[in-house]
């Protein structure tokens, strides 16, 4: 019997998602049509042992999440349930606090997956190396090759090539490990909580420790109960014979920008052509004209005249005018484009509106095609002062102007603006 | 009578268009340049126009005669094998000038406005003086040449270059009338083979009058005050002759279409636009405040303000060009592009946006 866990994280985390974030919770945001979190969900239900899905986080219970919990227990037809942390517990703590809940039923084994990565999720195939390596305690980490530049914003993995075990592990080092980098998708046995149970002890005792030097203990991150998996439990098991890596070339990418949800909506709409045709828009008689991939809710009501994709999302009751090109975008619920207008690159938030011949554009941050292993930056918001050209984001219910042009800006919610805006944050 | 036209340099300022066609010849709401000032000129009574070129004179004489037969008048070209400035081409052209007494038009070949010759003339002859200078007000003197001048006598006390500081807001606005008694005053020495600008002193110190002008006037020499320039004709056009401007749904405020343009459906179109000879808009195009010159091609959906699009560029679907952007002949601007302030040279295709002002070769 399996079990899945993901990771949702809270309102502190996922803050290089605003202005977006200040509508839905990150892991509720629609990439390719559906919820980010859909996608994990997908996945581990196609599982045939699948019992539970359990989301551990740290947001308050809100409108948005129960909906999609009970849609997604409708749809898919098993218990997905939601953990709340009472506090921000990390990646390890929050999976500890609630081992009971996790080990309840005894699952032989349970994933543990970060919401924020767009994935093809090879579930099987992990399962299958887990009974191939090691002995029958053993956890995998999902692994991927990046370039070298770029691997050291992520975990880096050195592995035995022979036995793919993970013989040393750093998160984000200053300088080149390995090329192998840590997707955020986990195969553990109960075994693993053992191994957290061991840190929380030491950190009670370091905690013991520093109390009776300083008197305050109330900031977060110095709990006994804060555990990173990566950091805390990944480097200490690394060469110990219990961890192992396997490695996928398949499509992955971290969510943690808008742009990157741009990218990631285009890796599952490709996706989309053997997993779930039937989203993918075609271009048919009375229907706008799409390029490439481009997913269109039925609710939606788009002239045929419009022109919409490649890799275009088109959410619940958007209205398209005559003659409107869309490219490398997403539109979210409710948007309106008038006639003539030209979305690229850019996020349309819930309820905006774009006047007729207004440009939306903004400059996409995809990782170099020509290199096989280039991962997506996460690009600080400034550099040298100025803001770094990136998409274009709309807040919810904004309004552009007609014939105007938005370019590399990003717009707070509930804007009306009145002229043309470039490389500019508009409060 | 007689006229000078000043036509001289390369057209620099007018780049790209006069990379492909002698700036008198660029056509500025649908009609070349030089033949707004000739056909003015003829109006006033003019009978042998001469142009002082030094740049692509074989074009220009092509084209010449064609006039020449339309308006039944003499055309010469007095060729600068350099450009001469002011002085110069009027030394050179002394010849055909100064045949007989009567007086002469001297015009700069950038200037459009609402021409008052026979005005200029009846004042000229009423003064009985050697010459006449207009001189126009404008709104920023310092891009001419400012006259500080009496204004009841009309004497004139100095010319400044190009002011920094306020000097005076009358400027030379390019046009004369001079007897050819001044002509010959003029002294000049002339060089085995050459007449340079230096060898001539342009005597100002002749008896001459001042001409007030307060109708529109623009030196139109380069693209932004062409555009400007093309507002203040099609303003008046509007006032002498509105049958000749394009009205009706999907047209706002003065715009000039030639009969053979050809525009789609849901277009908005104005104010203050010129479409040339067998143009093409598509469906769906606003175009504001633009010149958009003969055969060109404007794809749908697109957003163009304060542009001059050159002889049969194409501009694509859904491209947006502002800025006082120039595209020069036979210019390719790919779909879904922006374009902010661009000058294309010809025959260029443009693949990617110009997101800030640039020159593109």
């Amino acid at each position: 019997m399996l079990k899945a866990v993901i990771l949702i994280g809270g309102p502190q985390k996922g803050t290089r998602f605003r202005p977006l974030s200040f509508e839905v919770p990150k892991p509720l945001f629609p990439v390719a049509g559906v919820p980010m979190l859909q996608h994990h969900i997908e996945a581990c239900s196609k599982l045939p042992n699948m019992k539970e899905i359990l989301l551990i986080g740290f947001y308050q219970p809100n409108e948005e999440l129960n909906r999609f919990l009970s849609c997604a227990q409708q749809d898919f037809k098993i218990s997905i349930r939601y953990l709340q942390e009472y506090a921000a517990l990390g990646t390890g703590g929050g999976i500890y606090h609630f081992r009971d809940q996790i080990l309840s039923g005894s699952p032989e084994a349970f994933f543990v997956m970060n919401a924020d990565v767009c994935s093809e999720f090879p579930l099987p195939e992990m399962l299958d190396f887990q009974k191939e390596h090691g002995d029958a305690y053993s956890f995998v980490i999902l692994g991927t090759t990046a370039n070298r530049k770029q691997s050291l914003n992520y975990g880096c993995i050195v592995e035995n090539e022979q036995t793919d075990e993970v013989l040393h592990y750093v998160e984000k080092p200053s300088t080149f490990v390995s090329d192998i980098i840590n997707c955020g998708i986990y195969l553990f046995t109960p075994e693993i909580f053992q191994h957290i149970g061991t840190v929380f002890q030491k950190n009670q005792q370091d905690m013991l420790f520093y109390r009776t030097r300083l008197e305050e203990q109330s900031n977060g991150w110095h709990r006994a109960e804060v555990i990173r998996l990566e950091q805390d439990i990944f480097t200490a098991l690394a060469g110990q014979g219990k961890l192992y890596v396997y490695k996928t070339d398949r499509f992955w990418s971290q969510i943690k920008s808008a742009g990157s949800a741009i990218y990631a909506s285009r890796l599952y709409l490709n996706q989309y052509h053997t997993t779930h045709p039937e989203r993918l828009a075609t271009n048919r008689e009375g229907g706008p004209k799409t390029r490439g991939h481009v997913y269109i809710h039925p609710t939606a009501n788009i002239d045929p005249t419009a022109v919409l994709g490649p890799n275009v999302s088109i959410g619940t009751g958007v209205t398209i005018g005559a003659g409107v090109r869309v490219r490398e975008s997403i539109i979210l619920h409710g948007a309106t484009l008038q006639d003539h207008s030209c979305v690229l690159n850019s996020i349309v938030g819930w309820g905006s509106t774009i006047g007729k011949w207004a440009r939306v554009e903004g400059t996409p941050s995809d990782p170099n095609p020509n290199d096989p292993y280039a991962k997506i930056d996460s690009e600080t918001l400034f550099r040298d002062g100025k803001l770094t050209p990136s998409i274009t984001i709309l807040g919810c219910n904004v309004n552009i102007p007609s014939e105007v042009i938005i370019l590399n800006s990003i717009v707070l919610p509930h804007k009306d603006l009145n002229r043309s805006f470039k490389n500019q944050i508009i409060l | 009578m007689k006229a000078l036209i000043l036509v001289g340099g390369y057209g620099t300022r007018l780049r790209p268009l006069t990379l492909t066609v002698p700036k008198p010849l660029v056509e500025f709401c649908n009609k070349p340049i030089l033949l707004h000032q000739v056909e003015a000129l003829v109006k006033a009574g003019v009978r042998h126009v001469i142009l002082a070129v030094s740049y692509m004179s074989e074009l220009l004489e092509r084209e010449m005669r064609a006039q020449e037969q339309r308006l039944g008048i003499k055309i010469s070209l007095s060729h600068e094998k350099e450009p001469l400035g002011t002085a110069g081409p009027l030394a050179l052209a002394r010849e055909l000038l100064t045949d007989n007494e009567e007086p002469f038009f001297v015009l700069n070949s950038d200037v459009i406005c609402d021409f008052p010759f026979e005005d200029m003339l009846r004042f000229h002859q009423q003064h009985g003086r050697e010459g006449t200078i207009v001189v126009t007000k404008v709104e920023e003197p310092s891009k001419y040449g400012v006259v500080v001048y009496e204004g009841d006598t009309g004497r004139i006390h100095r010319f400044v270059e190009k002011p920094q500081v306020f000097v005076s807001n009358k400027i030379n606005a390019g046009m004369y009338i001079f007897s050819p008694a001044m002509l010959r005053r003029i002294q000049v020495r002339i060089d085995a083979n050459t007449i340079s600008e230096k060898h001539c002193h342009f005597i100002w110190n002749f008896q001459k009058y001042i001409y007030f002008f307060n109708c529109f006037w623009m030196d139109i020499g380069q693209p932004k005050d062409f555009l400007t320039g093309m507002c203040m004709y099609l303003q008046s056009v509007r006032q002498q002759a509105p049958e000749r401007l394009r009205t009706g749904p999907g047209f706002l405020g003065n715009v000039l279409v030639d009969p053979t343009a050809v525009i789609g459906e849901n277009c908005t179109i104005g104010p203050n636009v010129t479409i040339g000879a067998g143009v093409v808009l598509e469906d769906g195009v606003r175009v504001k405040r633009c010149t958009v010159l003969k055969g060109a091609h404007i794809r749908s959906h697109s957003w163009l303000e304060s542009c001059i699009v050159g002889w049969s560029s194409s501009v694509g679907q859904w491209v947006r060009m502002e800025n006082v952007t120039v595209l020069g002949e036979d210019v390719i601007v790919n779909d879904e592009l922006y374009i902010n302030g661009a000058n294309v040279l010809p025959h260029k295709s443009i693949a990617d946006s110009v997101p800030e002002p640039r020159i593109i070769m």
